[in-house]
């Protein structure tokens, strides 16, 4: 047997368990029908459910975007300053957290995906519930309990197909939604121990205090070089460049 | 014939296409037993032929589907799962 005809089995006996029968064929009509409403309305809450992770999620992704933006400015600020090493921890830092973003990225991209197919199985499944209600009243009005048996049986199968369908794919998304909650809670959680600087900027990071620290020295040695300058009545800066100097006035000798 | 891909809806698929489908599942089924790789594109090219061939029915159209397919991002262990859990395949 193929894999999709063993597929089909299963998912049919799974489905035709969804909706009971009743004694009476019209009364599961009414009850099928109540059955459907009420999956539409989770469907719809299923929906909501999603694009709330989802949009946490982008949320987050601004916060770590804004993280990477600023060790790439103190990177920057430090390798002006001379301090190689500063910029390399960093670069560590950004790129450590560039992998965060990449994977949250790729979630993003997931369940961006699990609620458009939500939104459009829902869609369906309105249409569908509808087309029942129409089959339904038709099958109540024009035929009697036994004649009606066949009808009910088209209607049923077709309509437990797509409830079938459709409740597998709010499963589908509560399941991803359901992770992606707990990966947003271990995010929430690295930022609040300090580990992912929060972008409040309350607090501050190793970097920018040594960054800070290089500021305030540089200042102290531009002061001591000029008190310097002051003392030896000669211009401190000269001295240093003396060596870049000495090729150009070798060849305004030669 | 009515084809329903899980998550996508119904299509309804020229009877002239059921050779290259059962062609297709054949090779899904091969699939399943080598690798995550070989499985996922023979899942892919079994679902775009029928997207590629299949016109979708009215939206109020109540049938039930001669074949069900599984869902797009189906991994091999889904499948698995699904086949198993009604004791179909043992092991």
């Amino acid at each position: 047997m193929g894999l999709w005809q063993r597929f089909t089995l299963i998912f049919k006996s799974k489905a035709n368990k969804a909706l009971d029968k009743a004694e009476d064929p019209r009364e599961t009509l009414d009850y099928s029908y109540e059955k459907q409403l009420e999956l539409l309305q989770k469907v719809r809450r299923g929906v909501a459910d999603v694009a709330t992770s989802r949009k946490r999620l982008e949320l987050q992704l601004a916060q770590l975007q804004q993280q990477s933006d600023k060790l790439e400015g103190q990177a920057k600020a430090a390798l002006a300053g001379g301090r190689e090493d500063l910029a390399r921890e960093a670069l560590t830092r950004r790129s450590g957290l560039a992998t965060q973003i990449a994977d949250l990225q790729t979630q993003h991209a997931q369940l961006a995906d699990q609620e458009e197919k939500l939104v459009a199985a829902s869609q369906r499944l309105q249409a569908k519930v509808e087309a029942f209600r129409t089959k339904k009243e038709t099958i109540k009005a024009t035929y009697s309990a036994a004649e009606a048996q066949t009808k009910i049986n088209e209607a049923f199968s077709g309509i437990s197909e797509e409830l079938g369908d459709v409740g597998m794919a709010m499963q589908r998304a509560e399941d991803k939604t359901a992770q992606m909650q707990a990966r947003g809670q271990a995010i929430d959680e690295l930022l609040a121990s300090g580990a992912l600087e929060d972008s409040t900027g309350t607090s501050k990071d190793s970097i920018t205090l040594e960054l800070e620290r290089m500021a305030s020295g540089s200042d102290v040695e531009s002061q001591l070089a000029a008190l310097k300058a002051e003392v030896s009545g000669a211009p401190a800066a000269p001295a240093i460049e003396a060596p870049a100097a000495a090729p150009v006035a070798d060849e305004k000798q030669a | 014939m009515l084809i329903r891909i899980l998550g996508e809806g119904q299509f309804i698929v020229p009877d002239d296409e059921l050779a290259e489908i059962n062609r297709l599942d054949a090779e899904l089924e091969a699939a399943l037993k080598t690798s995550e790789d070989n499985f996922r594109q023979a899942l892919d090219a079994l679902l775009d032929k029928v997207r590629e061939v299949g016109v979708r029915p009215p939206a109020d159209h109540l049938e039930e589907s001669s074949v069900i397919l599984p869902f797009a991002d189906a991994s091999e262990d889904d499948i698995r799962d699904m086949l198993n859990e009604d004791g179909l395949i043992p092991g």
